[in-house]
């Protein structure tokens, strides 16, 4: 760590982890120390009271995610810490070509699977890893989608480790959510930190309710000049529910709820005050099993019925496809840098975690054995539910890991624990490094295209991993400098 | 030549713009109606004033069902404090939020952030809050949310046809309200002495004006010599009184008509033919004649008919549509995002 920062933030420690605000990179230039700076300038009380502000600010626009507990609902804010993270434009520019690397593999891997499935004759992959996953869907066989588009919005979430480098700890093919708060964290602190941002050139996080709509538009079927694009909700009581108001408006098209769509001679339309009007587009925040009771859960009360049939008779989009949960498995997952390297003949930009597979035998020994090393997850969870920390975890705790694991190895993998990097961040002692990772959020229609920066998400709590909303989790705004800052930074 | 495309207004929305309309004029009201009644509560009969306030929302038995009994109290706290009752200010509230939750695609930052801190005051009324001289502080508050919420309404809402919605739900509302208002001097007592009769008669009068922000305007137009058909004419006949029942009416029949002339809704007929009967209703018979025949039952009557008029409405615009059962809830929140 460089002397100003010495000098300004004597306490502040970052240990043996990379630190996104204090590590020398090549393009950074000044950009850190002006930040430290002016942080000084504004001094704690201040940055403490500005930042209470636009919490409360946060609350009254409702830019809240709801936590049911019992029968309680309460709106959440995600904690914002105003000290944003910075990327460089040479970082991004990596991270933006390793994003597409991948998304682009995601999409040949569906189109595959869903088709002649070579990758697993050709033995890439198990098969049964793939036909033999709960999110592979048999009714999307042979059903080829516009411009071979499954992942229309794909959220990958990044880590750094300890010597900086990033890696790929997950892909989510599925509804990822969070894009919100990349916008609205970018909002808050022009509105809040003006002063922070002052002349310093950052890509913009605006664009990308228009890109989103014209990406829905180019997979829309038939030539419609102006096609009908829905966004699908759960609806109010749904915790991401702000973000598919945040989408509906940014996109400008109908929130729409399962109950305003019906299905009359395989084509859908909305019920509106003048009748029916035909919709082309629907972009879902719904899971695939509650889409169509006709074809999956009888018992849904959200979807369409009939939206799969209208579906596949080509009369409307479904954004992201039905069954990309196969491509987001952990499973999967372990496969992904040999996927990539057999569609495009490529080394992956960016490298996955070292994975262990339990259903391997050799994974599952090595797993077991270095239990209190590893950090082990089950598969088909998301949210961080049902990780084991090992190093942090007691004795009893590895105890049940161990016997969860042997009843039903198929349904783990583990991964060497990462030290995840941190960023100077506000809390009640002053600033301290938090861990984070990175969310970017891919759309694709006919192209991939990626928003600068991401959901940079950060454990709040002292020396903790876990980064999620649903676990105390906050976030940062992510500047993703437009320029490449001459060899400053000395350090 | 114009590009932008006309984006149509979902049923649901619909729905939701005529009900929160609704519920935040009912909120306005009911602090109207306590405001009014604070002044008509006279020494040793503060229960019968504050009952009437039960008796002319026909809550008999809701209150009953609520554990409260009949004193001053309990019915302001009913009114007040109590979000299990459905006609409360919190519930009404509530229910405008909720359906500005489903709303906010279509709304303006500024309405939702407001609506948003209202209610979050109106959840944090405490008992103390209805005591003595802060009661009528609160009911001020109160009025001045909804006030802030309209005024707000009425500079950021875009004026599509959701707007029409909204605005039908209020007119019908502040119609329904309005008979209500007049509706209370049915509950009133009087005292027994001529002069002291005609005093406190007076009184009431005046005080239901006040309640329905009309006092000053009635001065300016009325007789010398006070009538009582005279109140009466001005809350129900007036077409210059913001909140009389006929001004309420005619602003119903022009959105009516201009869903029908500017957004093609043909089907407005049956609402439109309902509400030419509530305005004949309104003005076809002489006030001396109603107020000797039963100025209750008549109000009784304009209440019936605006009832059916908006289900009138709802049959044919939000007709196809129909909330999902409570047990859907539990489906939305275990749709997990990654």
């Amino acid at each position: 760590m460089n002397e100003i920062f010495h000098n300004l933030w004597p306490e502040y420690d970052s240990g043996r982890f990379f630190c996104e605000l204090t590590a020398p990179r090549p393009d950074v230039g000044p950009v850190p120390q002006w930040l430290a700076e002016r942080l000084q300038t504004i001094g704690l009380e201040a940055l403490r009271s500005r930042a209470s502000a636009a919490e409360t600010d946060l609350i009254d626009l409702g830019v809240t995610f709801t936590v049911y507990s019992d029968a309680t609902a309460i709106d959440r804010i995600l904690p914002f810490d105003c000290i944003p993270r910075i990327l460089t434009a040479s970082e991004w520019d990596l991270l933006e070509r390793a994003c597409i690397q991948r998304v682009q593999t995601l999409n040949l891997f569906l189109g595959d699977i869903y088709g002649k499935g070579q990758v697993v004759k050709d033995g890439i992959i198990p098969a049964e890893l793939v036909y033999g996953n709960s999110n592979y869907r048999p009714e999307m066989k042979d059903f080829p989608v516009p411009h071979g588009t499954y992942l229309h919005v794909c959220g990958i979430d990044i880590i750094r480790d300890e010597k900086g480098d990033f890696r790929v700890l997950e892909d989510n093919a599925r509804t990822p959510s969070g894009v919100s708060y990349v916008i609205e964290n970018r909002h808050l602190m022009l509105r809040t930190f003006p002063d922070l941002m002052a002349g310093i050139k950052l890509k913009p996080v605006d664009d990308y309710g228009r890109r989103l709509r014209a990406a829905m538009a180019e997979v829309a079927p038939g030539d419609h000049a102006d096609p009908q694009v829905v966004l699908l909700s759960p609806g109010i009581y749904n915790s991401a529910y702000f973000e598919h108001v945040f989408l509906a408006r940014e996109m400008g098209v109908p929130l729409v709820v399962g109950a305003d769509l019906v299905v009359e001679k395989d084509r859908v339309f909305m019920r509106t005050t003048s009748g029916l009007k035909p919709v082309h587009t629907i972009y879902r925040r719904l899971n695939d099993d509650f889409l169509d009771p006709e074809v999956f859960r009888p018992d849904s009360m959200l979807g369409v019925p009939g939206l799969i049939r209208a579906w596949k008779k080509g009369n409307v989009a479904i954004a992201n496809a039905v069954g990309t949960g196969v491509a987001d498995d952990k499973a999967v997952y372990a496969y992904m840098p040999r996927i990539i390297k057999y569609y495009l003949g490529e080394e992956p930009l960016i490298q996955n975690v070292d994975t262990h597979i339990c259903r391997e035998e050799e994974g599952l020994n090595y797993t077991l054995a270095n239990l209190d090393k590893l950090v082990t997850k089950p598969v088909g969870e998301s949210g961080g539910y049902g990780i084991t920390i090992g190093p942090r975890a007691s004795k009893e705790e590895l105890e049940t890991v161990r016997e969860t694991i042997k009843a039903n190895p198929d349904n783990w993998i583990s991964q060497p624990m990462i030290g995840l990097s941190v960023g100077p961040t506000l809390a009640e002692d002053g600033i301290g490094p938090r861990h984070l990772d990175l969310r970017p959020f891919i759309i694709t229609g006919r192209d991939s295209w990626v928003l600068p920066g991401g959901l940079s998400r950060v454990a709040m709590k002292k020396g903790s991993l876990i980064v999620n909303s649903s676990q105390g989790g906050g976030s940062k705004d992510t500047w993703v400098l437009a320029e490449r800052y001459g060899q400053g930074g000395k350090s | 030549m114009n590009h932008m495309r006309d984006p149509g207004l979902l049923a649901r929305d619909a729905e939701g713009l005529f009900w929160m309309a609704r519920y935040l004029e009912r909120v306005e009201n009911i602090a109207r109606l306590i405001d009014v009644t604070q002044s008509f509560e006279s020494p040793g009969f503060e229960t019968e004033a504050w009952y009437g306030l039960i008796r002319i929302n026909a809550d008999e038995a809701n209150f009953r069902e609520r554990g409260f009994s009949a004193d001053a109290v309990h019915v302001k706290r009913f009114y007040l404090l109590d979000k299990g009752n459905s006609t409360s200010i919190p519930a009404c509230l509530e229910g405008a939020r909720t359906n500005a939750r489903t709303l906010r695609p279509l709304m303006s930052t500024e309405m939702w952030r407001q609506i948003n801190m209202f209610h979050r005051f109106v959840s944090r009324i405490t008992p103390e809050n209805l005591e003595g001289d802060a009661l009528s502080r609160l009911c001020t508050k109160i009025k001045e949310g909804v006030q802030a919420h309209t005024g707000i309404t009425q500079g950021t809402l875009h004026r599509d046809q959701g707007w029409y919605f909204y605005e039908l739900g209020r007119y019908i509302e502040r119609a329904d309200q309005t008979t209500r208002m007049l509706d209370i001097k049915y509950t009133a007592l009087l005292p027994r002495g001529k002069e002291e009769k005609r005093v406190a008669e007076l009184t009431q009068w005046n005080a239901i004006l006040r309640a329905a922000a009309g006092y000053h305007a009635f001065k300016r137009q009325a007789r010398a010599q006070f009538a009582p058909e005279d109140v009466v004419h001005f809350l129900l006949r007036d077409p210059s009184s913001p909140r009389s029942a006929l001004l309420c009416i005619r602003r119903i029949e022009s959105h009516l008509d201009d869903l029908r002339r500017y957004y093609g809704l043909s089907t407005v007929a049956e609402a439109l033919e309902l509400s030419e009967m509530l305005r004949e209703l309104i003005l076809e018979k002489p006030l001396g004649h109603i107020l000797a025949t039963g100025l209750h039952e008549y109000l009784d009557l304009i209440q019936i008919h605006l009832h059916e008029l908006a289900g009138a409405v709802g049959r044919v615009f939000f007709r196809d549509w129909r909330p999902a059962p409570i047990s859907a809830q539990k489906q939305v929140q275990t749709q997990v995002s990654a």
